[in-house]
Parts: structure tokens; C-alpha cells; sequence
């Protein structure tokens, strides 16, 4: 009860902030940095809970980017209308992908993710409908009352979406799916002779993270009123929301909050006072560091230094 | 008595390896059943193919009348045929009783609240009852054996599969688990029975059958299985 | 699309001569991970790491693909720390040690990338020899030589490793832990020496695939990302430790990216290794010689 309380309050206050007089740079930087709280808690889905890592992030985030693309180009297809292509999309893809390599061991499917990425780049280079290689610029509509631009208006949308990514999260992991994905972690073969049916788990598993990664991209040509594939299938998403899931914490939905709030804000100082590279260097390097540190992430070291635990 | 299990000609490979050639059981309802080889002979490979954690290549296996060589293993654990692992596999992120809940929940399709009750009872009986809220990767290897053992009793099998559960066991220990075993059996469960303790084996099956590189080289009684000379052979060297 | 016979042997041609680049390239994976099960996706990244060594040795005055083999022995240390610290953090631990494992390697590259931008920029680099630029003509078709000489130390390099693998003690030992690694203990050997060893082994290769590298083309950091495409698609055909499989399945991609890159552009042929390797991995995982 206490989540959904704060859940309601969390959704009203970012409502009331998008019509306060906050200066713009924040909203433009805070739908960066709740892009990457979805991004990380989709890859939790399946990376933190069942143990598969997805290095292709941002594969599930474009085809959501481009899905919008195309029905708003051929449709003008409003905004909800694109975020659920988005979802769709990238739920297909999650499916696809796991059906062809989840029956095999992890590294196999981490690679297929790579793969992925590469081969979808490649798609939308060569489609002129979408701009190819040189990308669309795309004017955005109206914006809709009581907001007074259209950024606002996408920083409460990702903000909503934040928060149900979230809720999604929680329940996967409280429910009985939660500890069957944990059991088929720690043993997979011991999962299967408790009676877990691990491929279908995984398969759901990964459904539900790609269509929330589709769902997160699919405003991203909006709030850039440009998409092109270079920076659409950049693998920096990739380190944003395994760095985010890992650093934060893999096994409670808090985790990649924390972990995509810290990278988020570290990427929006660093980026403007030094410079991009050095951003995902220190991103990098934290996450070897916490990898071999502190595998529990930031939520495992507050375990262990606050007396009460989480 | 009914036949349970019947595995036919049941062959598997490595590679180049042969684990398994041409094995062939049948296996009847409510019968305690040993099985012994040495090691790398092939009982756990048996074991894993009627599980179904691997394929059998050829050969079929036919569990209470249907044919099971093709299905995947969470499938044939819900048919009612559960086995614990040589080398244990707990859940190590989870508790000893989340670990039981695991099968409760995916087998049994029990609330949590009605399997917890469920699963405390047989830590009882298996003496785990006070480390049921440590986690199970602080156990010990006796302990962790012993978890195995539960967490196979918690699927409710009517096949039980016991792969070595009592290595490492001190003597009162071994007495207890076969107390648990010849109860399970008792009420009706059938058990198989992989040890490398003999005297734990001879009490405990009607019948035994020995492998040897992947071939059963003997079947009978536990007394003449000890005399023959083809066992002592494979135990001992040529 | 312009179909023609010579374009076709052309490509043929080209694609062997790349097939083998690509085999050699891929040796250092096929041990790494194919025989010893390490996630090694840094695997690419290191090797253009030799790349640019080769670029700043060469630039001394000396032959690049000389650099690439005086490069080895200090990528040989480089790698055996690497397993040994690989080992110790997640080897041992087991339970999440895969995705620890695999977020170590891919944090590694990225820094190993990062770091070749911020310290080499993002233009591309090259090197000069006397076989760069020059081509061999056979009647109608140019053969470049840097082509060639890629393509003769790739095979010395693939039949090298394959007989040594074979042939010594130690290649043996590093073939048998990859099998069977119980049976090996009880022998008396160290699996963890062996395995440090070969992994050493792989990463000295890598330097000498570097050179081969920007002896064949400009190199610039983000060039790992394809090669991550390349080696693995040629690991997983290959099937899993299989070295005369890394150089048949190094000549399918090479002679199939070849192809696509005749006959359907530039803009194509980045994806041909990766949609092999998810066609490999839907249709036979275990590879052609898999084991």
C-alpha cells in the first residue's frame, strides 16, 4: 500500500512540477535521466532477476524510437498511440530474440543482443522511409493544454512511465514469478526439477523488458524532433542501463533507480564541465569496480553499513 | 506389480564418449530400487536422462504409461518424478525454506501460506528445521546434501530419484535418512536409490543393479549382487 | 546489382584472402573462450589495443607486422594478469559469477575504447610498409598486398597455434582442462596454470591480430564493436574450440561479407557477420565441429 501511495504522489508531484515556473534545462535533463530509470529497471527484468545480460539495449529502445517514427510520419499518430507501438515492438523483439537463443547458455544470448543492435543499425541506415544514414527531423504537434511546452509534457509522460516500469518491476519480483526467475538463476537445471519452467519464465522475462525498453524510446524522436541511427543505436545506452542495474543494485527493484539517478545526474555534470568520453570512461570504470567490490551494488553496500536492512 | 518406470535401450554420448549404451530398467510401483556402479560409470547420466536435465539420444522412456523421453524436465517433475542432485545446487540467494517453496509453488501450485506449513514439516523430519530462515549458501556440504533431499521430498514425486544424498553422512545421519526413505516408501512413494554406502544400499533395496562404463553388468537381489564377480571386478579394478 | 562472372571471382578471391584475416583474428577467442569458457568480449577491444601498440612501435621506424610479433610476449603477461584477476574475482565464486563476468569483460572494453579515444582521438590511424598500397596484378585482377600478407601470417599463425595445441605437453594440457578438468586435477596438474597460460597465449595472438589489423585497414577505437560480430559468429560456426573450424568458418564469413559487399554495397556488409551468428545460434549452436 505504501508503494502506491507513494507511486500517487510521486505522478502528482511531477505533474505539479511541469507546471511550475522550474527553469527548461531541467526538464530537458530529467527526461534524459528518467529515460535511463526505465531503461535500467527493463534490463533488471531480466538481467537482475534471472541472470541473463542484455547487451543490446538500445535495439529494444530504437525499434521503440522508430516505431513511433513511422506511425507518426505515415499517421500522425498521437503520442500514446506511438509509446504502445513502442511497447509492442519492443516486446516482439524481446520475444524473437529469446526464442532463438534463451534455450542456450547466457553468454549466447548476450552476444545475440549485440547482434541485434548491429543488424537493426543497419535496417534503418538503409531505409529511406526513415531518414537512412542522414536521419528525419520531425516537427512536433501541438502541444496539449495545461502544459506549456511539449518537453514538459514528455517529462511528466516519462515520468508516469518511470513509475509504472517500476510497478511492473515490483510485482514481477514479489510474485511467484519473481522467485522462479531467482531460482533459475542461482540453478537452472535444479529450477527445472523443482518444476520451474524456466525457458517460458525467461521468455516472459525478456518480453516484458523489451517492451518497456520499446515503450521508453518511443518519445525519443519527439523530445529530439530528430531520430537518426548513429546516436539512436548507440551503445552508450547499453552501459547506461547495465551500469545503472548493476551499480544500483540487481536484486531489488530499488536498485536501478538509484543506479540510473547517480549515472543520470554523473552524466549530466561530467558531460558539460569535461566531456562525453570521460563521462562513460568514469561509468565504465565504476562499473568494473562494483562488479568486483560491491557485486550487491549501492543497495548491498547500504545493507551492510545501516543497521537496518532493506 | 505395476511397472512405474521402464527405460528401453537408452543410449547417450559425449562427444566421442559413451556414457550410456543400451540401458535398460524396469522399474515397478512402490519398489525400493539401488542403484551402484563406480564412478564415472554412468548412474548419474542415467539418472539426468530419466530427470530430463539431458536427452537421451536413442531409446525411450516410459514413466506410469507415457512416454517421457522427449519432454522437458520442469514437465516430468510435475508428472511426479523429483531427484536431488550429487553435486547440491541449492538456491543459494534463497533461504532453506524459500528453497522448498520453490517446488510447493511450481509443482504443487500451493499458496505460500499452506506450503510454508508443508515445507517446515519435512525440514522437521530431515532436521533442518533450525537453519530454515539461514540462507542456503551458509550451509554446510552434509546440510546442503540434506536440502537436496527436501526439496525433492517438497515436489510431492511419486518417483524419487536419491543421488548419493548420504555421502559425507556420519553414521547416525545415514540411519536417519533411510528412516525418511523406507517411510516415503511406506506410503507409497517409489525410490531409487545411487550410493556408494553399501550397507546403506543392501538395507534399503529389493532390488540393485549395477553399471559399469555406461552398461548395467548386473541386476538381482542386494545379497548376490555383493558375491558377483563381474561387480567386484569393476569396483576393484581388472 | 550488377552481375558478372569476374566480379564474382574477384569476390571470391578478396573473401579468402579476408576469411583467413578473419580465422586469425578469431584464434585468440576460440582459445579463450571456446576452449577455456571465459566471456571474453573484451576480446576484440584488446586486440585493437594491439593495433594501436603496433601503431606506436611502428612508428619507430619498424615493420608493423615485426611490431605485432615483438608485441607479443608483453601481451602474453597482459593477458595472463587479466585471467588471474578474472579467476580470482569471479572464477572461484561461482553462483552470478556469468553476469559478473560478462559486465567485467564489457566494462573492460569500454574502457579500453574510451581510453583509445581520449588518448588517439577518433580519427582513424594507419601505418605505412612497403607492402601497403601496392598491388600484386594477375592478368585481370588486383590482389593488394597487404591482403597477402595478412592472409600468410594468418596461416602461420592458425597452423602454429593448431600444432602446438596438439603437438606439446602444454598444448595438450591447455586441450584436456578445457575437457575435462576433474580428470586433470587428479593428474597432478594445476587447471588454474594451465588455463592462465593459455589465456596468455590468446592474448599474445591478439597483439599480432592487431598488427594484422591496421596492416589491412585504418583502425580507429569503435572498430572492436564489428570485430565483437566477426570473431564470435566465426567462434560459434567454428563450434567451440575447434581451431581448424576457426579457419573454415573464418573463409564462409570472409568469402559471404565479400559477397555482399560486391554485390550489395558497403552499407550491408557490417551486418553479414552478425546475422550469421544469430542464423548459427537458431539453427545449430554447436558449430560445425562443435563438441
Amino acid at each position: 500500500m505504501r508503494f502506491w501511495i507513494s507511486a500517487a504522489v510521486l505522478a502528482a508531484a511531477s505533474l505539479g512540477l511541469a507546471l511550475s515556473p522550474v527553469n527548461e534545462y531541467f526538464f530537458y535533463a530529467a527526461y534524459v535521466v528518467l529515460t535511463f530509470v526505465v531503461l535500467a529497471t527493463a534490463w533488471n527484468i531480466l538481467g537482475g532477476y534471472a541472470g541473463y545480460v542484455n547487451f543490446g539495449t538500445p535495439a529494444f529502445f530504437g525499434i521503440g524510437a522508430y516505431a513511433a517514427t513511422v506511425l507518426f510520419r505515415s499517421l500522425g499518430a498521437p503520442l500514446a498511440v506511438q509509446i504502445a507501438a513502442g511497447a509492442l515492438m519492443g516486446g516482439l523483439l524481446g520475444f524473437g530474440v529469446g526464442m532463438l537463443t534463451l534455450r542456450l547458455r547466457g553468454i549466447f544470448f548476450a552476444i545475440a543482443t549485440v547482434a541485434v543492435v548491429f543488424i537493426m543499425e543497419t535496417l534503418m541506415i538503409n531505409w529511406r522511409y526513415v531518414g537512412g544514414a542522414t536521419g528525419l527531423q520531425l516537427l512536433r504537434p501541438e502541444v496539449i493544454a495545461p502544459f506549456e511546452n511539449y518537453i514538459r509534457m514528455l517529462f511528466v509522460v516519462m515520468a508516469w512511465m518511470g513509475i509504472a516500469g517500476v510497478a511492473i518491476a515490483r510485482y514481477v519480483q514479489d510474485s511467484w514469478i519473481g522467485r522462479g526467475l531467482r531460482a533459475l538463476r542461482d540453478s537452472e537445471e535444479a529450477a527445472e526439477a523443482c518444476g520451474v519452467p524456466t525457458l517460458k519464465l525467461k521468455l516472459f522475462a525478456c518480453t516484458v523488458m523489451g517492451g518497456l525498453m520499446g515503450a521508453a524510446g518511443a518519445p525519443m524522436p519527439m523530445y529530439l524532433s530528430f531520430i537518426e541511427p548513429a546516436s539512436t543505436f548507440n551503445l552508450n545506452y547499453t552501459v547506461g542501463a547495465l551500469g545503472g542495474a548493476i551499480i544500483g543494485g540487481m536484486s531489488h527493484w530499488l536498485g536501478p533507480i538509484i543506479g540510473a539517478l547517480l549515472l543520470g545526474s554523473l552524466q549530466q555534470i561530467v558531460t558539460v564541465t569535461i566531456s562525453g568520453e570521460v563521462n562513460v570512461l568514469i561509468v565504465g570504470v565504476l562499473l568494473v569496480l562494483f562488479v568486483v567490490l560491491a557485486p550487491e551494488g549501492i543497495l548491498g553496500l547500504l545493507k551492510k553499513w545501516l543497521p537496518f536492512s532493506k | 506389480m505395476a511397472s512405474l518406470l521402464q527405460v528401453s535401450s537408452v543410449s547417450k554420448h559425449f562427444g566421442g564418449f559413451t556414457a550410456l549404451s543400451e540401458v535398460s530398467l524396469d522399474i515397478a510401483q512402490g519398489e525400493r530400487f539401488g542403484l551402484i556402479g563406480p564412478n564415472g560409470s554412468g548412474k548419474t547420466t542415467l539418472i539426468n536422462c530419466i530427470s530430463g536435465t539431458l536427452r537421451n539420444e536413442t531409446g525411450s522412456i516410459v514413466f506410469e504409461g507415457r512416454e517421457v523421453s522427449r519432454l522437458p524436465a520442469y514437465q516430468r517433475t510435475r508428472l511426479g518424478i523429483a531427484r536431488s542432485f550429487q553435486v547440491p545446487r541449492p538456491f543459494a540467494s534463497m533461504s532453506v525454506l524459500d528453497n522448498l517453496l520453490v517446488p510447493y509453488e511450481y509443482v504443487e501450485h500451493l499458496k505460500e501460506a499452506d506450503a510454508g506449513k508443508q515445507a517446515m514439516d519435512i525440514l522437521q523430519r530431515i532436521g533442518l528445521a533450525s537453519k530454515a530462515h539461514t540462507q542456503s549458501n551458509q550451509l554446510s556440504q552434509v546440510e546442503l546434501r540434506k536440502l537436496e533431499l527436501a526439496r525433492a521430498m517438497a515436489a510431492r514425486p511419486r518417483l524419487l530419484i536419491s543421488d548419493e544424498a548420504m555421502a559425507g553422512l556420519s553414521g547416525a545421519e545415514v540411519d536417519e535418512v533411510l528412516e525418511i526413505l523406507f517411510d516415503l516408501n511406506a506410503s507409497g512413494i517409489t525410490v531409487i536409490m545411487i550410493e556408494h554406502i553399501m550397507q546403506a544400499v543392501m538395507r534399503f533395496s529389493q532390488r540393485v543393479v549395477c553399471l559399469d562404463a555406461g552398461k548395467i553388468i548386473c541386476e538381482g537381489a542386494p545379497a548376490e549382487i555383493v558375491k558377483n564377480a563381474d561387480v567386484q571386478r569393476a569396483y576393484l579394478g581388472a | 546489382m550488377f552481375f558478372s562472372f569476374e566480379l564474382l571471382l574477384e569476390a571470391l578471391m578478396f573473401g579468402v584472402l579476408l576469411g583467413c584475416f578473419y580465422a586469425a583474428v578469431s584464434i585468440g577467442l576460440s582459445v579463450s573462450f571456446g576452449l577455456l569458457d571465459v566471456p571474453h568480449v573484451a576480446h576484440p577491444a584488446i586486440m585493437v589495443l594491439g593495433s594501436y601498440a603496433t601503431y606506436l612501435v611502428a612508428g619507430q621506424g619498424l615493420d608493423p607486422i615485426l611490431s605485432g610479433v615483438l608485441l607479443m610476449p608483453v601481451f602474453f603477461v597482459v593477458g595472463v594478469l587479466v585471467y588471474r584477476f578474472y579467476y580470482e574475482s569471479f572464477e572461484r565464486r561461482g553462483t552470478e559469477a556469468g553476469v559478473r563476468g560478462l559486465a567485467f569483460f564489457f566494462g573492460l572494453a569500454f574502457i579500453i575504447e574510451i581510453g583509445l579515444i581520449l588518448v588517439f582521438g577518433v580519427d582513424q590511424r594507419t601505418v605505412e610498409a612497403a607492402y601497403i598500397g601496392e598491388s600484386l596484378e594477375l592478368g585481370e585482377y588486383r590482389v593488394p598486398y597487404r591482403m597477402l600478407v595478412a592472409f600468410g601470417v594468418a596461416l602461420v599463425l592458425t597452423f602454429a597455434l593448431t600444432l602446438y595445441l596438439s603437438r606439446t605437453f602444454t598444448g595438450r594440457a591447455i586441450k584436456a582442462v578445457a575437457q575435462d578438468e576433474p580428470a586433470l586435477r587428479l593428474m597432478g596438474a594445476n587447471p588454474v596454470r594451465i588455463k592462465q597460460w593459455a589465456f596468455g597465449i590468446a592474448t599474445g595472438v591478439s597483439a599480432l591480430a592487431g598488427a594484422m589489423l591496421i596492416v589491412v585497414g585504418p583502425v580507429e577505437p569503435a572498430i572492436d564493436r564489428l570485430y565483437i560480430g566477426r570473431t564470435f559468429c566465426i567462434v560459434v560456426l567454428a563450434g567451440l574450440g575447434s581451431m581448424t573450424g576457426t579457419l573454415v568458418a573464418g573463409l564462409i564469413l570472409g568469402i559471404a561479407e565479400s559477397m555482399v559487399l560486391m554485390f550489395f554495397g558497403a552499407s550491408w556488409a557490417p551486418a553479414v557477420a552478425f546475422s550469421l551468428l544469430l542464423l548459427v545460434l537458431g539453427v545449430r549452436p554447436q558449430g560445425l565441429f562443435g563438441r
